[in-house]
């Protein structure tokens, strides 16, 4: 008897959502069936319909396109977070699991403090005292993600500190250096792939929050948050204009959630 | 005692490393403040009477100390924007914030203890498909998209307030809480989620345990084992949720406070932000992290006041 992988019914779902919302957003990058600010007087707040797929909005924009384009940039915004996110943990991660002491003590104190402040508390502090830019978002959030995917670092790190091969790598000579990279790093990337597709799905959440209170990405260029700001006011007559950014954030948070899932099902346990 | 003294320790280089933040991140980066004040036609010798008039010529440990006695005596400064003290205007904002914070706690812990508790017990019943229904909205849908949600079928459609009118506490009590209702559920519904989840797997892993073996095996009953043992032990792992929880609600209610137009702390927050009104954000955000680390001081005492086994290992 063959027993299915652990894990693969998550792995499946969050991969087709995933795969899903990725190609419309490289879709949209190339072609949208409207111009994204394109307005037509005569089809203001129209329904949807074959013409218009989610409708259109107060200006007679077309919310498919829009939804689509928008969905491009979040995505852009919450990858470069967790990529930068995640090389900056890395190294304070490694770092204090690694040498402990008082390195590991100074680290985790800061690291701590960071994280008495809510999230959105230092996204917002960060947002203010920046340039105003449409991407002062992602170093906003990039600094919001640092503690907790640090803490994850640090923890894989330890475990691994004292394990037998890492102790014979270094009788053998081997470098500190050498020893984080060739033999501690890549056993804790599982944790750290894990860590990161969850990560994006957070990410995508703090993304819109911030649009949605108008410090993400600045408009006419379309967001999700930003447009279900907007949609609120009309949300009576038209709501198919706030529901399709909110099931295109939900989805996609549903779907790196259930990647997330399956890959810690599938390497962690 | 020394397991207190020992937090204590932490909660004051907890407290000091969070005020230098907040000054380096308000006093440093954003550059010279008598600059922005008076643009860049002044003149160096105006220039240079304001410095010394805002005191940004003294030492930076200087000015560090000067701010924070200013703020231990309740001198927050004055907000560029409204041109008024900043205390006067937080006090102004706070009431909303508070009541609502207080009510969405209330509501999670009403409803998140007894659900999870069930949804342990019973496992495979209606309050499971309930929980995990939950759950899936509490980890997938953005608070606010929740609210516009609540608001457009409870509001529009329902009828049963208004959005957008906010009904002041003093005029009008009962319309008040009818309004808040809503705000409050948008935020605890998440929450309770969250909470209900770890109550849970809390009680599952210690039903799991042998001294609910042995008093099985000495004939009690379920429930009773359930509430004389089992949920002891378990709110030992739940009371540090609750202290992590305290910061949840505060993020919650900040955007929340902006979706249903409350005018509580939370927006005159994101209105400091938008108008880069560093005196007004600086306090709030201090004020925000210092209720955050002293919650889960608390947080810290009464669990080892409930479990003297952390006093001892930690």
């Amino acid at each position: 008897m063959t027993r299915k992988k652990k894990g693969t019914e998550e792995l499946r779902i969050g991969a087709v959502l995933v795969g899903v919302i990725v190609l419309l957003a490289v879709i949209g990058t190339f072609w949208t069936p409207y111009g994204i600010n394109e307005m037509s007087a005569r089809d203001k707040l129209a329904a949807p319909s074959l013409l218009h797929l989610f409708g259109t909005d107060n200006m007679g924009r077309d919310v498919f396109s829009r939804a689509i384009v928008g969905g491009r940039f979040t995505l852009l915004v919450a990858v470069s977070t967790v990529a930068g996110c995640t090389a900056i943990s890395l190294v304070l991660g490694l770092l204090a699991g690694y040498a402990g002491g008082i390195v590991d003590e100074v680290i985790m104190r800061i690291i701590d403090a960071v994280n008495s402040f809510p999230g959105i508390l230092i996204a917002l502090v960060i947002v203010s005292i920046l340039p105003k830019g449409s991407y002062t978002i992602i170093p906003a959030l990039c600094i919001m993600f640092v503690p907790s995917f640090t803490r994850i670092v640090r923890t894989g790190t330890l475990q691994y500190k004292n394990a037998g091969f890492v102790r014979s790598a270094r009788v053998f000579g081997d470098s500190d250096l050498r020893i984080l990279l060739i033999h501690i790093f890549p056993n804790i990337m599982p944790l750290l792939l894990s860590t990161i597709v969850v990560g994006l799905s957070n990410a995508i959440l703090a993304e819109s929050s911030m649009s949605y209170l108008g410090l993400g990405i600045q408009p006419p260029t379309p967001s999700w948050g930003r447009m279900l700001y907007e949609a609120q006011s009309y949300i009576f007559n038209a709501p198919w204009c706030a529901l399709a950014p909110g099931f295109m954030i939900v989805l996609t948070i549903v779907g790196f959630n259930c990647l997330g899932e399956g890959l810690r099902k599938r390497y962690l346990t | 005692m020394r397991y207190i003294l020992k937090k204590t320790a932490i909660l004051i280089l907890t407290m000091f490393l969070i005020s230098g933040f907040t000054f380096l991140a308000f006093h440093i980066i954003p550059g010279d403040p008598a600059q922005l004040i008076l643009g860049t036609s002044a003149s160096p010798e105006q220039l240079e009477a304001l410095r010394h008039q805002l005191g940004t010529d003294l030492p930076l440990y200087r000015q560090y100390i000067q701010w924070i006695t200013g703020f231990l005596h309740g001198d927050f400064g004055t907000s560029i924007r409204y041109s008024m003290p900043v205390a006067s205007l937080l006090q102004g904002h706070l009431a909303p914030t508070l009541i609502l914070g207080a009510m969405v706690i209330a509501a999670t812990l009403l409803l998140g203890i007894p659900l999870g508790i069930l949804g342990a017990h019973k496992r495979d019943s209606l309050c499971g498909h309930i929980l995990s229904l939950l759950d899936m909205i509490g980890i997938s849908f953005p608070e606010f998209f929740l609210s516009i949600l609540l608001m457009w079928i409870f509001g529009l459609i329902l009828h049963l307030f208004t959005p957008g009118q906010y009904v002041d506490y003093g005029s009008d009590p009962a319309g008040f809480f009818r309004f808040m209702i809503f705000p409050a559920a948008a935020i605890a519904i998440p929450q309770t989620a969250i909470l209900a989840k770890y109550v849970r797997t809390a009680v599952i892993e210690e039903l799991g345990k042998d001294y609910v073996r042995t008093a099985k095996g000495k004939g009690s009953t379920m429930q009773g084992i359930l509430y004389s043992h089992v949920l002891k032990n378990a709110i030992v792992s739940i009371v540090p949720l609750i202290g992590m929880m305290i910061g949840s609600i505060f993020s919650g209610s900040i955007i929340i406070e902006q979706v249903f137009g409350i005018p509580g702390v939370g927006r005159l927050l994101i209105s400091s932000v938008s108008g880069r009104d560093f005196p007004l954000t600086e306090t709030i955000v201090m004020y925000i992290a210092l209720i955050i680390v002293l919650t889960n001081f608390a947080v810290d005492i009464v669990i080892q006041w409930i479990d003297p086994r952390i006093r001892l290992n930690g």
